[in-house]
């Protein structure tokens, strides 16, 4: 028997493993150093994006949401100003698929109306024998999509001659949920738009403030901390009443988004400012300066990628103020005009507790409100959490 | 601390001066005057304006002077506590405002107590009890209370109220007790209303509030010293209490200086849905018919409010933590 080590004093045998040789093998192993070893950063962001679920959960819904806007019209059974004089303030109905006990295709009931001559009040009773099938990708009010091309195409239509209002209808007989539908166009940009104006004077003077300092870093302080000391709300009343009563409603939509977010930048111009300061000091600084880089090229090229991830994050917590701001212009009154739909304008249809009292269903475009200002919470939340994966 | 103090209140000066002339140039920009808009009313309803009148009150307040010597002249009277005059109103603006404002600080007041009184408890369990279901419950309700628009929820109460409580909540006091000077039976009607406007605007504050607690907290009790003490024995109440929860009180005091004006903004909305009789509803008339001296000292008044709270808080901070007091001396 052949022993596997060789005599004393014997020479060894020449070997060559035949196995491909790569340095790296310890360190490609995944079993050794572990799944995240040799992710990238932005594979690792997404790892600890992914862990938290809310997060995840609420940036799927703001995905599908602003997806929503593209086809607000394809979305809505009705225009946004159809109007349907025989049922004003008509209360929501439910969608039906049993019918005496059997299961039909989904459908409403007809309403029959009456007129309450002592209270004035309409009732809207339920006709049971008026069974009105729901049409799905249907031909409906005729509507320009984007302007564009002209087209009747809707995901759901009520029954012909029939009608279909799942929220019901204000005091013009127009569909709530087709508003609220319509509405989110305006007030969900809004934000966004917003946030982007506040995002660019953010770090343009942030970064200017932070790299260059002197001066005009002093005054940007003082100005930030005068702006963040002033009530917001009460400071984009004033700006908003600025705005004249002739100018065109899409004028006033843009004038408002530049009000939002001509006050909001104090807070990411403090965040870039704050990280620029010190990382100017570093050495890929100094050397890009050598180089010759101007100091816009180091401020925009070297300097805030490196920290745009927390960029992002904080600009995602400051929609939902921007969002709840506009609500609250349009509300008072001081906001968007119509024809102009938003949330806001929505809401200003359930103003006095009357109209509460009777006709709660106005009331309802503040759940979208709720739903995309917990989801942009959430998802800053997350992203927060992820933007630094080497903690 | 007495240096710190002093130095506190010079280094305020220059914010409310710069927020003054921001304050005045946000008057002024509206295009016309509220004489012009005045004069085209009246005589839109077929009535002679009193021009001799607006002459003289054009002249007092020097409108054909160039808008910095308006500025210095205004800046000039509310040094010596003359706000200017209401043209709306025709009286000075003191005289219009009266009360206003002291109900305004005192709305905005009891809120922050209320704020602290709601978030303190709640922030130490969330912090202690991290990812129980209490916590994930309170954070929950917390965030549905900053997702829901004040004016909404004001709205929503004043009709609970009305069915439940059969009572009326808009105002702030009885309506007897409007226009009547202060006296025990108003001040206590004020409290008896006092409740729901603070609930409306407590809640969105109270949230953020006990977010940020929570979070302090937590950093606080991963820290040795707290394992420490426990490995040690001591009680776990004390372990909390003793420590940790005092190095959070200080952020409590300092995170004024970010609820306060959350605070104010709310009190404005909640205050005009509920025609509170705080500053809310007349600056929004004030604003809209272009009553420029009156707009302007309510903004200037919310503006001063928030500064002067920011500076009451650092001096409570520097009062309950050597360390700032001291880090302050270093820098001169």
């Amino acid at each position: 028997m052949k022993s596997p080590l060789p005599n004393p004093g014997a020479p060894l045998e020449h070997f060559v493993s035949d196995a491909p040789y790569d340095p790296n093998d310890v360190e490609n192993d995944n079993d050794l150093a572990g799944p995240t070893a040799h992710a990238s950063q932005t594979r690792l962001m997404w790892l600890y994006f992914k862990q938290h679920r809310l997060a995840l959960a609420s940036g799927i819904f703001l995905i599908l949401i602003y997806l929503a806007i593209l086809i607000s019209e394809f979305l809505a059974p009705y225009n946004l100003h159809t109007r349907n004089t025989e049922f004003i303030y008509a209360p929501p109905i439910s969608v039906n698929i049993f019918h005496e006990g059997k299961l039909v295709a989904p459908f409403v009931y007809g309403q029959d109306m009456t007129l309450d001559m002592n209270t004035l009040r309409r009732n809207y009773t339920d006709d049971l024998t008026d069974i009105q099938t729901l049409r799905f990708f249907c031909r409906g009010d005729s509507y320009e999509f984007w302007s564009l091309f002209e087209s009747d195409l809707h995901l759901v239509c009520p029954a012909e001659g029939g009608q279909l209002f799942l929220l019901g209808t204000d005091r013009l007989g127009r569909d709530v949920l087709s508003r609220t539908i319509y509405g989110a166009r305006i007030s969900l940009t809004i934000g966004i738009l917003g946030v982007l104006m506040s995002f660019v004077l953010g770090i343009i003077i942030g970064g200017i403030a932070g790299y260059r300092g002197g001066i005009f870093d002093m005054v940007v302080q003082r100005i930030t901390e005068v702006l963040q000391s002033i009530p917001s709300i009460p400071l984009w009343m004033a700006l908003a009443t600025i705005i004249p009563l002739t100018w065109s409603p899409l004028l006033v939509y843009v004038g408002i988004t530049v009000i939002l977010g001509l006050l909001d930048w104090t807070g990411l111009a403090r965040a870039v400012r704050s990280k620029l300061l010190s990382l100017r000091e570093e050495d890929y600084v100094v050397a890009a300066q050598l180089l010759g880089a101007k100091s816009s090229r180091v401020i925009g090229r070297h300097l805030i990628p490196g920290f745009m991830s927390h960029l992002i994050a904080s600009a995602t917590l400051t929609v939902p103020g921007m969002i709840l701001g506009e609500t609250a212009l349009s509300f008072l009154g001081i906001g968007l005009r119509p024809p102009i739909t938003s949330w806001g304008i929505l809401l200003t249809e359930a103003r006095s507790i009357n109209i509460i009292a009777l006709y709660p269903w106005l009331l309802f475009p503040v759940v979208p409100v709720i739903l995309v200002i917990l989801a942009f919470n959430f998802l800053g939340d997350g992203l927060r959490d992820a933007a630094d994966p080497y903690k | 601390m007495l240096r710190y103090i002093l130095w506190r209140i010079i280094t305020m000066i220059p914010t409310l001066l710069i927020i003054s002339a921001l304050v005045f140039t946000i008057i002024e920009l509206p295009p016309g005057d509220y004489f012009e808009s005045h004069v085209s009313e009246l005589r839109a309803m077929g009535e002679a304006a009193d021009l001799a009148e607006i002459e003289q009150l054009k002249e007092r307040y020097g409108f054909d002077k160039p808008m910095v010597v308006r500025y210095f002249h205004w800046l000039g009277g509310i040094v010596q506590g003359d706000f200017g005059y209401s043209f709306e109103f025709r009286l000075p603006v003191n005289e219009v405002v009266g009360d206003r404002l002291w109900l305004t600080i005192l709305v905005s007041v009891v809120t922050i107590a209320f704020t602290w009184l709601i978030a303190f408890p709640i922030g130490i369990y969330s912090a202690t009890h991290q990812y129980s279901w209490g916590d994930y419950g309170l954070t929950f309700v917390g965030m549905i209370g900053i997702a829901v628009p004040n004016f909404i929820l004001a709205l929503v109460m004043m009709y609970f109220a009305n069915v439940w409580f059969g009572t009326s909540i808009g105002h702030l006091m009885g309506r007897e007790y409007l226009n009547q000077p202060m006296s025990w039976d108003k001040f206590i009607s004020i409290l008896e209303h006092l409740w729901i406007p603070v609930l409306i605007i407590g809640t969105a504050g109270t949230a953020a509030m006990i977010r940020r607690l929570r979070a302090n907290l937590l950093d606080e009790l991963r820290k040795q010293y707290v394992i420490t003490a426990r490995a040690k024995g001591l009680h776990p109440f004390k372990v909390t209490v003793k420590y940790p929860l005092r190095m959070a009180l200080n952020f409590f005091i300092s995170d004024i200086g970010s609820i306060l004006p959350a605070v104010i903004s709310g009190a404005e909305v909640t205050a005009i849905v509920l025609s509170l009789e705080t500053t809310g509803p007349m600056l929004i008339k004030a604003l809209q018919s272009q009553d420029m001296y009156l707009a302007g000292s309510f903004l200037m008044f919310l503006a001063a409010l928030t500064v002067i709270g920011v500076l009451v808080s650092d001096i409570a901070l520097a009062l309950l933590d050597p360390r700032i007091r001291f880090g302050e001396g270093r820098h001169k």
